[in-house]
């Protein structure tokens, strides 16, 4: 949606990890915009996790470098994590905590004062429109509210670069578009998105995409120049002419 | 045990038709209605899809159909037995991969199929030749402990492992979840293939995309059906002339759609926005150019408009508008 900025909110060089013998992410490069809806695509097992896992201070690089939201990962990994913003869909909320309980845990967590966690925390709630649910336990929430309620709480620390790792997995299809909504204001407000989907039609609203084949970057552009370079009528066909990689596992 | 039942079969299955048949079933967990009245069939050698979004109910339906749970009111057979009373003779019959990877993880891929086979008093040679498309792609990892496969790799096994006694009826809930657009093909080619060797097949995927893939589908939406219907019909449910409008600039593109007074829907599907004019008796033409009068008025120069067909998404999100509480997100 927006134009690139000139400063990089990511910036990538030669990033390697290596497990044993086995190369999971290969010498991989690329820079994200302040403000950039980035999509990250790829099959099960062409390195995503392990890529993302690096970028958020989780992981050290085998090789290469990595800075996110200025600072390097690997000798500033706690600086990294203090500025970034982390969702998955696996695990992002306490199921067994209320609405209010888990925005004052990662409040704290992130280093808020009682009064912005306050502040905040209740603007959040009157936004997703959550207020006669903020003392339920959030397993009692649908999937959709869980999911846009995980996303603003991963934003609770105005964070410069945020990373969704399948946020609307299962969510349904007009939540799913509210979600995307929720990312468009996000980047507006120049918080630099790093997404994974697999849902391809989504992969259509990232100013750009990349996509991982066997631990490499096998593409990277804006969905247009993709489509045109794959001479390709949709994302979906790009992926599928690239994502079957010659060494990917069954 | 199999061969016995396998007899039985044969008579209730050309007896009594449907191999799933489900009933006004009902089915509430405290305050939390999972299903409200549901009713459907499938047919025989059918691929059936229950389509939607987590929470929907479909793993409450597929418990249900699999004896793990009952029903709190309605009825449902499957191969012609009740799934309250005939629990047993249906469990030895059916084939369930649930959500779930539920196989043993400190057990070697064939050794969790060795044991799925002797709880069905069966063995891997016996089952072998159904299982043979699927588990010749993991053969080679036989010695290997499912707990060290990849995603891709687990659910092949699984499905191995629901087939191995050779069910009559195979239940698959959510099978392609979290796995990648290309592995998700695979799989579905797969499921034909059983298809076409006479098996019927229930499966559940939150992944509308994937309903085509179906011969029928039911779209379940908070414990309702939506609909049920072949995937080609189910688009044609959508109510109104459906257009495709692309701008560049599609953030203002999508907020000028909704100024617009006669706008029936307008959402973002893919690099276009989906929309529909409130005005249904208008041509297509009036739309289209009254349209594009509008949005070059809004400083959208670029904008395109055709008419396109409304796919499962399209309907689905228009049929789940018609129940008031599900609006309320």
């Amino acid at each position: 949606m927006t134009e690139r900025a000139t400063t990089s909110a990511i910036s990538v060089s030669g990033l390697t990890r290596q497990f044993g013998d086995f190369t999971a992410v290969d010498s991989i490069s690329f820079e994200v915009g302040q403000g950039e809806v980035f999509g990250f695509l790829g099959a099960n097992g062409a390195g995503k996790t392990t890529a993302i896992r690096m970028l958020i201070g989780l992981l050290a690089p085998s090789a290469g470098t990595a800075r996110v939201a200025g600072f390097d990962v690997a000798t500033d990994a706690e600086q990294v994590r203090r500025r970034i913003g982390y969702m998955s869909q696996r695990f992002s909320l306490y199921e067994d905590l209320t609405l209010r309980e888990n925005i004052a845990l990662y409040g704290g967590i992130y280093g808020l004062s009682d009064e912005e966690i306050r502040t905040r925390g209740g603007r959040l709630i009157t936004d997703l429109a959550l207020g006669s649910h903020a003392d339920d336990l959030v397993r009692t929430l649908p999937l959709g509210w869980k999911q846009k309620l995980a996303f603003s709480v991963a934003m609770l620390h105005r964070p410069g670069v945020v990373f969704l790792d399948e946020p609307t997995g299962g969510v349904d299809p007009v939540t799913r578009r509210q979600f995307w909504e929720m990312i468009y204001e996000a980047a507006g407000r120049g918080t630099t998105v790093f997404v994974t989907t697999h849902y391809l039609d989504e992969a259509e609203y990232c100013d750009r995409i990349c996509i991982m084949v066997d631990g490499r970057i096998a593409a990277l552009g804006t969905p247009e120049a993709l489509k045109s370079e794959f001479t390709a009528a949709s994302l979906d066909e790009v992926f599928v002419r690239l994502a079957r990689g010659t060494g990917a596992a069954a | 045990m199999t061969s016995a039942s396998a007899g039985t079969a044969g008579i209730v299955a050309s007896a009594g038709g449907a191999p799933v048949v489900v009933e006004q079933v009902a089915k509430r967990f405290g305050a939390t209605v999972a299903l409200h009245e549901v009713s459907f069939e499938v047919r025989a050698a059918e691929l059936f899809g229950l389509v939607g979004p987590d929470g929907g109910g479909k793993t409450t339906l597929f418990r249900i159909l699999t004896t793990l749970m009952s029903p709190d009111s309605g009825r449902a057979t499957v191969l012609g037995r009740d799934v309250v009373r005939d629990l047993w003779e249906i469990r030895a019959r059916v084939g369930y991969m649930p959500g779930r990877f539920s196989l043993y993880g400190d057990l070697s891929v064939e050794e969790n199929l060795q044991f799925f086979a002797s709880v069905f008093g069966t063995s891997l040679d016996e089952g072998y030749e159904l299982i043979a498309p699927i588990y010749s792609q993991i053969e080679r990892f036989k010695d290997r402990r499912a707990s060290a496969l990849s995603g891709g790799m687990k659910q092949k096994l699984a499905l191995s492992c629901a087939l191995v006694h050779r069910p009559e009826l195979l239940l698959l809930d959510e099978p392609t979840t979290g796995v990648d657009a290309v592995s998700r093909r695979e799989f579905w080619d797969l499921l034909h293939e059983l298809q076409r060797g006479g098996l019927t097949i229930v499966v559940s995927t939150p992944y509308m995309d994937e309903a085509s893939r179906c011969d029928r589908v039911a779209l379940i939406q908070q414990g309702r059906v939506l609909a049920i219907d072949e995937p080609a019909a189910i688009g044609s449910r959508f109510p109104r002339p459906l257009f495709a409008v692309k701008a560049r600039a599609r953030a203002a593109l999508l907020t000028a759609l909704r100024a617009y007074p006669h706008t029936a829907s307008a959402l973002p599907f893919g690099d276009a926005v989906h929309f529909s004019d409130a005005r249904v008796v208008l041509g297509p033409d009036r739309v289209m150019s009254e349209l594009l009068a509008y949005l070059h008025g809004e400083g959208i120069a670029d904008a395109a408009v055709v008419p396109t067909v409304p796919g499962i998404e399209d309907a689905f999100i228009e049929l789940m508008g018609t129940i008031p509480e599900l609006g309320a997100v």
